[in-house]
């Protein structure tokens, strides 16, 4: 049971970004809404890779003890990168339609549909 | 020369519009001809490779390309325990069609850059989002590895929110490419989410591994929601399409005329993932009238929000959405009689590659309209079709251009909208006539706002406000005449088109074993 | 706007120190936990000291903004370029055709858990340059662009 504890995080974390992103209206607690999402979801993957009592893949030529997985957590920091990029191309845009409208407020965001 | 480029096309592929995008900033430094000079290069070498790459596919049966190995064919090394290890590039048919009318569609949107983007700033930074928004959709659709999957996914998604937020316009389009942005990231993190939960499973992130191994658990199914909720808020199918009419409408016309080819990359995912990646196991026929319920809602719901709407761009955008519509139903119908030999025979196969076709041509007619929409505004400086009109008058060509457009998504013949529809027309009927009919009823009421927007904008007496407007810059008419002239040249010869390239496209979707075999069987 | 003396004295202590923790990582990458991007953002926090301690103007003035530009071009051109140099060797893209060369991280991999040799890897370590070089520039302009609170362009 213990050994599941990172799944059943993995998943709250992303339905609280999820809750986050429906029910604020600062764009900029949205963005941060959707970094939780991302949280959760770097967290499931590195979760998958874990074995217990597992050593770290750090070998140059790898002896045959019980090893955590290396691709989940290349995968983890690829996306930990990518969600770099995406936060912040968000939250420049963030910054841009603030400074454009005066406000951060997705409900008083009505210019496209005019 | 030419063994080394077919040797390595996959890669190439990849490597020759990325490398462009990086020394971007160098060329950009010499001026504006070397620039464009360059980037035309870039994006024409690029579809050369693609045009050849899919030409070795067509002719001697799908490519793997292994990365990192000592031989690009070396996919499943010796001490790897039999499985694929590196990232492996897995071109069929479908991947090569895919990529190579993408490509194409890159050269032509830049060429029409080059005129209509002239004026702007900051075009080192337009290009190379550009390119890299090439990279993303070429990568998504030669890729045969699930996380490299979502990493061009990713590309793709950054580009072009940045695209749309090309022109500020006072916040408007920043607003749009936010909402764009946000949803695509939101989109990408589901397929991760998705992705880990099967590389949890069958411990391999390569598709065939994975077909291979699949067994459907109940993990399983959670993770084809996600991947499904995910590439069809990509693609932009209704209730996912919120996105397209603000992103469609506020981004740069030739970059919306490529966002087109973006969306359908990820109804390219979504299609790999339902055949390729989960195929026979998958409850086919639940799934596959789920795909079909999110075609028609598409379908009715784009073009009923389409005919009132007042910006062309936005009208346009509409209409994209109810377009995929068709793709997804002529793709549906193959998947509910996926285990079905006979009903396969019978229409199945024709209904996919209508399909299949109508990406193609969807991709052509509607980024000839984008194109000429964007032809309008950068003349007019308005997107109103109340404010138009007349403009038939100075803007003969982009007129001719429009027509052509119009006509092929609303299927008249001999244009190629007419080709592709008639096969999902016939091959529908035969499974279910109601769902023909709304199709059928769809594409008059799409003839019917076209008819509008055609009169709106160039009929009418010549209006005194727009008494200097002059046609568009040669390379702009260039770009949109290639568009127009395949448009017709795909509505002439349709059975030719079928039977060479789309009819192998359908086939590599429905037989899943030899893609499982392309990695497996070793070349 | 500046901050207090000490403040500041102790930004430029701290400044060095950075720096070169940053590119141990990024050299490092291929034998201990780190590689290119996380070095390349401890570099770039070195930015955000700065903008810390100093007032915007003088952050600008001393960091020009063409030259984190460049970088990122260098970093990027680099590891693509490092990449297609496989298909000339004739191996695959990305293929390592440094592994085992002898010359510059060539040196064959001893047996056994070792410490790591840090001439070893091939073109990983080239390839985690490359990518240091990148991020610290992005990163650096990134963090100009938003801490300065200036006009942002979509990059």
């Amino acid at each position: 049971m213990i050994e599941n504890v990172p799944y059943f995080c993995a998943g709250i974390l992303v339905i609280i970004g999820l809750v986050v992103i429906v029910t604020k209206k600062d764009m900029i607690k949205m963005v941060m809404g959707l970094a939780l999402v991302e949280a959760g979801v770097n967290l499931l993957l590195v979760a998958t890779g874990f074995i217990s009592g597992g050593v770290a893949p750090i070998f140059t030529n790898a002896p045959s003890t019980a090893m955590v997985m290396p691709t989940v957590q290349a995968m983890t920091l690829t996306n930990i990168v990518i969600g770099i990029a995406t936060t912040a191309l968000l939250l420049s845009f963030v910054m841009v339609i603030s400074k454009k409208y005066g406000t951060r407020d997705v409900t008083e965001m009505r210019r496209l549909k005019e | 020369m030419m063994d080394f480029i077919m040797a390595n096309a996959p890669a190439l592929l990849i490597a020759v519009p990325m490398l462009g995008a990086f020394a971007l900033p160098l060329v950009g430094r010499l001026g504006d001809t070397p620039r464009n000079g360059w980037i035309l290069a870039v994006t024409l070498i690029t579809a050369i490779i693609a045009a050849l790459l899919a030409w070795t596919v067509l002719t001697g049966g799908p490519v793997l390309y292994t990365f990192g190995a000592a031989s690009s064919s070396d996919a499943i090394p010796a001490d790897s325990g039999g499985i694929p290890i590196r990232i492996i590039f897995t071109v069929d048919a479908m991947s090569a069609f895919m990529a190579l009318f993408a490509a194409f569609v890159g050269f032509i949107t830049c060429l029409y850059s080059v005129a209509s983007e002239r004026l702007s700033s900051g075009k080192d930074g337009y290009y190379a989002l550009m390119l890299l928004l090439l990279v993303g959709i070429l990568g998504m659709v030669t890729t045969g590895d699930l996380f490299n999957f979502f990493v061009f996914l990713e590309i793709n998604s950054l580009a072009g929110a940045a695209l749309v937020a090309y022109r500020i316009d006072k916040g408007v389009s920043v607003e749009a490419a936010l909402k764009y942005g946000f949803l695509s990231t939101l989109a990408g993190l589901m397929v991760l989410y998705a992705i880990g939960l099967l590389y949890g499973q069958y411990d391999s992130l390569n598709m065939a591994v994975i077909a291979s191994r699949m067994s459907y658990t109940m993990l399983d199914k959670v993770a084809l929601a996600l991947l499904i909720a995910g590439l069809a808020l990509k693609a932009g199918a209704v209730p996912l399409h919120f996105w397209t009419p603000d992103a469609y409408s506020m981004a740069p016309a030739a970059v919306t005329a490529f966002l087109v080819v973006a969306s359908q990359a990820g109804l390219y995912g979504l299609f790999r993932v339902l055949f390729s990646v989960y195929g026979l196991t998958l409850n086919y026929v639940t799934v596959g009238w789920a795909v079909i319920i999110l075609g028609v809602l598409s379908m009715v719901v784009g073009v009923t929000m389409a005919i009132p709407q007042k910006d062309v761009k936005r009208l346009m955008a509409y209409h994209a959405v109810s377009q995929s519509g068709y793709m997804l139903l002529g793709v549906g119908v193959g998947l509910v009689v996926l285990g079905d030999a006979a009903a396969m025979d019978a229409f199945g196969r024709t209904a996919m590659e209508g399909g299949i076709f109508h990406i193609v041509n969807h991709a052509m007619y509607k980024g000839l309209l984008f194109l000429t929409a964007g032809a309008i505004f950068l003349q007019t400086g308005t997107r109103n079709l109340n404010k138009m009109g007349g403009l038939g008058h100075s803007m003969k060509w982009t007129m001719l251009f429009f027509i052509i457009g119009a006509l092929a998504i609303a299927g008249i013949p001999p244009f190629n909208g007419f080709a592709s529809k008639l096969m999902i027309y016939e091959s529908v009927f035969a499974f279910s006539p109601v769902i023909a009919v709304i199709a059928m009823v769809v594409s008059i009421l799409t003839l019917a706002s076209f008819v509008k927007v055609f009169h709106a904008i160039f009929m009418g007496p010549q209006q005194p406000k727009y008494a200097d407007v002059i046609e568009v810059p040669r390379p702009m008419l260039v770009a949109m005449g290639a568009l127009a002239l395949l448009t017709i040249l795909m509505g002439i010869f349709p059975e030719q088109i079928v039977s060479t390239v789309i009819a192998p496209a359908a086939n590599a979707l429905i037989d899943q074993s030899a893609y499982v075999a392309t990695v497996f069987g070793g070349v | 706007m500046n901050m207090s003396n000490l403040v500041r004295s102790g930004a430029n202590i701290m400044m060095p120190f950075i720096l070169v923790y940053g590119f141990y990582i990024v050299v490092h990458g291929h034998l201990t936990p780190g590689g290119g991007f996380q070095g390349g953002a401890v570099i770039a926090t070195a930015v955000v000291l700065l903008m810390v301690a100093y007032s915007r103007a003088d952050v600008f003035a001393s960091i020009p903004k063409n030259v984190l530009k460049n970088s990122e071009t260098a970093g990027l051109l680099l590891f693509i370029g490092t990449a297609l140099l496989a298909l000339t060797a004739g191996i695959a893209f990305f293929g390592n055709w440094l592994l085992g060369a002898g010359s510059l991280f060539g040196t064959p991999v001893a047996f056994g858990i070792n410490p790591g040799d840090i001439n070893t890897g091939g073109i990983i370590p080239i390839l985690n340059i490359a990518v240091g070089i990148e991020v610290l520039g992005a990163m650096g302009i990134l963090l100009l662009v938003m801490l300065g609170g200036m006009k942002g362009d979509a990059e």
